[in-house]
């Protein structure tokens, strides 16, 4: 895992290793300043020698200045590199989820994907900085810090070594005990936040329900109990502050006792012992603040892991090494197709699957929830790969092709179809970059979209919201539709596209791909027996099996199912009728 | 058609309009339930600061009295040095006991707060009118309740106490200051006033970079949102390239804005450090001069504290500038979190209650609180103080109605419209024509603009919103399921439902045999809106919850749209068993589910073009005609 992220520091990693160079740099003038100052007290004032006061005062700006520098040159780098690194991290993380098939799109959610770009990565930005910025200034003051308390007095510096091994325990104890709380804490935390984002889609329900109060009586439980966990975790973390001054208090009362003893025997001068005091503050707080970057370091690991396992996510669809760059026709052959979601052979969705389909034919595929006809149609564009047998398009299997080439030939209009904020223009230039202003207008005559879009204020202007929300459920499928056709593909593929669309819409549609694009084969799942009846061949799948193939005549002859679909959907109307 | 959503990112971060006020509202709240506590924790404070200011000013007399004296002594007596340890000793302790006691109660200020907070913003969520969740993306209102609270809670733990401690060691150091040495008091104001130019201009440049970089962060996770969710559309029109240019564009855009931002907040203490200790320097050679002069009686001892509280000096003012971000960015998530508590609730005027009754032996009504099954309107009169009973039948009635999501643009018009108890009525139109607006009007989840809506006979703008919608069943386009078991999840049609109930109104809803399929039956877990079940299996168990709430009047829009043919019409003999002697408004593309409607209307661009039962309207050969045979063409 560390090894992924580091790989990602790239052209920061100049300013990754200036920055803690800088800082020590910083830290060595900081620690010089003290000695500066009871130098000013010791030799200058005491000994009346005011030139001694004012070159050692000039020393001591000098140095001042110079720590300025330091500390901004480091705050500056390690801004840049942490900002840079983060950068680098959302950047390969959305490359390589570009790569992703779809299997690999399946296995993350949307929302956890968009969790690992944005939060995630500002969790490790803000833990790099840290590190850049602590990891070497913290235990680099403790030693130098040490280094001078010595060498001004070795005996009475042995206090600081007591207090540093019972504030390390301390802490140690603190963190190791709050830390697994914390986590818990978090979790539950998490798991009120989804609690409200649920409730907040689904407001809806709860108001058509009049059950507001019960809502808020759940919310307030829950939210109780992360009160609870809280106050639990935060009681450890609250210690850290007064076991910190008890420290740095005795060692005060310590150094002040035995200092004034020495001063009085001449061992230690009275600007040496302030020098000392300034000292314990150094080393007590350079301890705390290595106990915060471990806390950060350890809160940041999950974040990480997280972003690394995307940044690892190896694509499981391969370009074919040596692709084909043309289709040559718009025929279909499955050849005892097995599939499976999770390649395994003994759980497959569809099982020995046998279908040729002509180019320019029309075919309807029918099936109830869960018969995997969507499955069946992902792989003609290769969205999925195959777990047995082969899938051919125009004589040659789809993993031969180049994919962009195959998927330009094969346009699939997806069940869950998403528009993108921009012009309707640019949403249909999706399907064809260089589409000329009457070529969508074409298509959108053709998916009968033309109609509502010239009604709008801007025309084809008009700006779509983010996932088409100012549009209604039919138009925002007419206008994916449209966009599928500028493709001006081989094969089209609709999955359920028309369903929020009415029926004579629907007939529409379908009349003017008939006349207009006869070339083009077509496959279509529907719902709705009459969006498909009349095609060339009507697949019939039930439980990932071909239970029947033929034309509608066909079919209610042979296909028990089809019959009993098309009972449910036509009967009433000829009981009605003859009533 | 919805109303537009405001996009994700726009207008999250306003520039803060009255940070003073707000700070004073978030004060005043934190106090309202917390006043002894944070009395004690002011106390606490001041208590603390003292005891280190004391143990500097101890400093002084330490060389002075106890170490200056006796120098060269052979035979030094340290009774007194060791009386005035323990006495400092005693000093510091009380320190530390005040330290704790400010850290420790603070948690429970800090994240009782948090707590309230959270409650408040809930429970006033919960009370606005749906309009709000259609103008507000969601995203936009979770923020408030992760970013926003986030933010809070680390001012009100952290910078706050940080913040009154600071000032007071201001204070207190200072008067220290003054009683030392007058004039050199003088020397460390004016630093000190350079220092805070400084900070200011340095804060104020880094607090503006911190809204840059929020505001690109806001539209970066906007567009990794929206590509997120629109990713298997990318692959299937080969778009990754694109996608990727306007993504590294706005990821470059984050980049330069957070290293400006977080550059500045850097430098910020080195900063501030070294022009302490600039300070400590003028004030050491002009302390100096004056100790070796011997002015004033300045002494070495004097000049040793001086120099301490120095530094004690520029350190909270260096500490309060660094803490500025943060009390910027939780301003402005107090402010928007402020704004959602000052959003005006759904009004409710409405006085007549729904309530049940029991029907004496001598056909008087009486209320009850047990369910009787016997539902109604209980009306008070105001004017002679009585109380009537009506009972609820289900008569639904459209007078004129007008409406628009805003009074600029009607959506519907002149909706006239008689549902009979125990009718079925359905709407039928292109999507956009406005049916699902009529059902949200009947529930009054908006006010119509004109006209009137009568629900057995009453004016339902005279029924509590509360009653009036527990007397309707809906059963919504969109399934919304919640986190919890199956049962649970039907149990929400009604609280006190028992098992049996439950399974009662899945068998007729025919969710049944699937929900025994499940891995654990009725206490399966549901987790993220039933993620775990296909979209006509969710369809399936919200009828079930409409089931179980039994209302009087029932509202399906589109219930089994994504249920497959074969199984809808399993469902539908349990669902007209449900709609059996209540009266439905039902919406249906599938014209074959409605066909036996009592009345169907035919709704386009908000307007009722054409209204009757099937066999009349076919007779009519209009619109309906058009659309039925448009999907029998060829039968």
């Amino acid at each position: 895992m560390i090894k992924t992220l580091l790989a990602q520091v790239k052209e920061y990693k100049t300013t990754s290793i200036l920055a803690p160079i800088f800082i020590v740099l910083e830290v060595i003038m900081e620690v010089f300043i003290p000695l500066m100052m009871a130098s000013i007290i010791d030799d200058g004032v005491e000994k009346g020698d005011m030139k001694h006061v004012v070159f050692m005062g000039g020393c001591m700006i000098g140095a001042a200045l110079l720590a300025l520098l330091f500390g901004v040159l480091a705050g500056k780098y390690a801004a840049y590199a942490s900002s840079g690194v983060a950068k680098n991290l959302r950047g390969s993380m959305y490359k390589n989820i570009q790569d992703f098939s779809f299997s690999n799109i399946d296995k993350y959610s949307t929302a956890g994907l968009i969790t690992r770009l944005t939060t995630d990565v500002t969790n490790v930005q803000n833990a790099y900085q840290m590190i850049l910025r602590m990891f070497m200034r913290a235990p680099f003051m403790l030693i130098c810090a040490m280094i001078m308390a010595f060498n001004i007095n070795a005996r009475i510096s042995l206090i600081f070594v007591g207090a540093i091994i019972f504030l390390g325990i301390a802490l140690a104890i603190i963190i190791l005990k709050a830390y697994p709380v914390f986590t818990m804490v978090f979790k539950k935390y998490d798991h009120l936040n989804a609690s409200v984002q649920e409730n907040i889609g689904a407001i809806r329900v709860v108001k058509a329900y009049v059950r507001e109060d019960y809502e808020v009586s759940k919310f307030k439980r829950a939210c109780e109990n992360v009160y609870h966990m809280f106050v639990k975790a935060e009681k450890l973390i609250s210690l850290n502050m007064p076991i910190m001054q008890f420290a740095m208090y005795s060692c005060i009362l310590l150094l002040s006792w035995l200092g004034a003893k020495m001063i009085v025997v001449g061992d230690l001068k009275t600007g040496e012992l302030m020098s000392l005091f300034a000292y314990v503050i150094n080393i007590l707080m350079a301890l705390m603040f290595i106990a915060m970057v471990f806390v950060m370091v350890t809160m940041a690991r999950a974040s990480a892991e997280r972003i690394a396992e995307v940044i690892n996510e190896k694509t499981d669809l391969m370009n074919s090494l040596n692709p084909i760059y043309e289709v040559k026709d718009g025929s279909i052959t499955f050849e005892n197709v097995d599939f499976s979601y999770h390649k395994d052979p003994n759980n497959c969705v569809l099982e020995k699957i046998n279908v040729t389909i002509r180019a320019g034919e029309t075919v309807g595929i029918i099936g109830g929830t869960g018969s995997a006809k969507s499955s069946l149609v992902q792989l003609i564009p290769r969205l999925y790969d195959v777990t047995a047998g082969q899938v051919k398009v125009g004589g040659i299997d789809v993993r031969d092709y180049d994919i962009e080439t195959l998927r330009n030939e094969v346009a699939m209009v997806l069940q869950k179809n998403v528009l993108f904020s921009g012009t309707i223009k640019e949403n249909l230039r999706w399907g064809n970059k260089e589409a000329t202003d009457e070529e969508i207008i074409r298509a959108c005559q053709l998916a009968q979209a033309s109609e509502f879009i010239e009604k709008m204020p801007k025309g084809y202007d008009t700006y779509i919201e983010q996932g088409g929300s100012n549009v209604s459920g039919g138009q925002k499928q007419r206008l994916c539709i449209a966009r599928a056709l500028l493709k001006k593909p081989k094969i089209l593929i609709l999955d359920d596209s028309t369903s929020a669309v009415d029926t004579k819409t629907d007939t529409l549609i379908r009349r003017a791909f008939k006349e207009e694009i006869p070339n083009t084969t077509q496959i279509i799942i529907a719902q709705r027996i009459s969006s498909i009846q009349e095609a060339d061949k009507i697949i019939v799948l039930n439980e990932g099996k071909i239970e029947g193939i033929g034309s509608h005549e066909e079919l209610m002859a042979k296909s028990h199912i089809y019959r009993d679909v098309y009972a449910s959907q036509m009967k009433g109307v000829d009981e009605h009728e003859t009533k | 058609m919805k109303p537009n959503k405001m996009p994700m990112g726009q207008g999250k971060r306003p520039k803060l309009e009255n940070p003073g006020k707000t700070f004073k509202r978030l004060l005043s709240y934190v106090f309202k339930n917390y006043k002894w506590h944070s009395i004690i924790v002011i106390i606490s404070i001041v208590i603390s600061s003292l005891a280190s200011v004391v143990g500097m000013l101890f400093m002084k007399n330490l060389i002075d009295d106890y170490i200056a004296p006796f120098l060269g002594n052979a035979n030094p007596d340290f009774t007194s040095l060791l009386h005035v340890l323990v006495m400092m000793a005693g000093v510091y302790l009380v320190g530390v006991i005040a330290t704790f006691a400010y850290n420790r109660i603070m948690i429970y200020v800090c994240q009782g707060t948090m707590k309230n907070m959270r409650d408040d913003l809930f429970t006033h969520m919960e009370k606005l009118p749906i309009k709000y969740f259609d103008t507000h993306a969601h995203g936009d209102i979770m923020s408030i309740y992760t970013n926003d609270i986030d933010t809070l809670r680390q001012m009100i733990s952290q910078a706050m106490p940080q913040f009154f401690a600071s000032i007071f060691t201001i204070i207190s150091v200072f008067i220290s200051m003054l009683i030392l040495n007058i004039p050199l008091t003088f020397i460390t104001l004016l630093m000190v006033f350079l220092m805070m130019q400084v900070t200011k201009k340095l804060a104020g440049q880094s607090g503006s970079y911190f809204m840059e970089q929020q505001q690109s962060l806001g539209t970066l996770n906007g567009y990794i949102e929206e590509m997120m969710e629109g990713q298997k559309v990318i692959k299937v029109f080969c778009h990754e390239e694109e996608s990727m240019e306007r993504f590294n564009a706005l990821n470059e855009e984050l980049f330069k804005s957070a290293n400006n931002a977080h550059k500045f907040a850097n430098i910020l203490m080195p900063i501030m450090n070294n022009m302490g200790n600039l300070n400590y320097v003028v004030t050491a050679i002009l302390g100096a001069l004056l100790a070796i002069g011997g002015l004033g009686g300045f002494t070495l001892g004097g000049l040793a504290s001086f120099l301490q509280l120095n530094k004690s000096f520029s350190q909270p003012i260096a500490q309060i500038s660094q803490q500025f971000n943060a009390i910027v960015m939780a301003l402005a998530g107090a402010d928007r979190i402020f704004k959602l508590l000052d959003e005006q609730p759904e009004e409710d005027e409405g006085y007549v209650e729904l309530v049940n009754v029991k029907i004496g032996s001598n056909g008087e009504w009486e209320e009850s609180t047990m369910r009787t099954g016997n539902w109604a309107w209980k009306h008070y009169h105001k004017e002679d103080g009585t109380t009537t009973y009506q009972k609820v039948e289900g008569d639904v009635v459209f007078e004129h109605v007008d409406f628009g999501y805003n009074d600029e643009k009607m959506i519907l018009h002149d909706i006239e419209l008689y549902a009979k108890p125990g009718e079925k009525i359905a709407f039928v139109g292109a999507t956009g024509a406005g049916k699902t607006t009529i059902t949200n009007l009947i529930n009054r989840f908006y006010a119509i603009q004109d006209g009137k809506i009568r629900y057995d006979g009453i004016n339902i703008n005279k029924i509590k919103k509360s009653d009036l919608r527990r007397s309707l069943g809906i059963v919504l386009q969109d399934t919304h399921l919640f986190t919890g078991t199956v049962m649970e999840n039907i149990r929400y049609g009604k609280l006190d439902a028992t098992d049996e109930e439950v399974k009662e109104a899945a068998r007729l809803a025919n969710a049944e045999h699937f929900i025994k399929h499940l891995p654990e039956g009725y206490n399966t877990m549901l987790t993220g809106d039933g993620a775990n079940l296909s979209q006509g299996q969710r369809q399936l168990l919200a009828i079930a919850r409409a089931a179980v709430a039994n209302p009087p009047v029932l509202i399906l829009d589109e219930a089994t749209s994504s249920i497959d043919t074969r199984t809808e019409k399993i469902v539908q003999e349990g669902m007209d068993r449900l709609m059996e002697g209540r009266t439905v408004f039902v919406i249906a593309h599938r014209l074959s589910t409605i066909k036996n409607a009592d009345v169907i209307m035919v709704l386009d661009q908000g307007c009722i073009i054409e209204r009757g039962n099937h066999e009349a309207l076919i007779a009519k050969k209009g619109t309906y005609y058009q659309l039925y045979t448009g999907a029998l063409e060829q039968a």
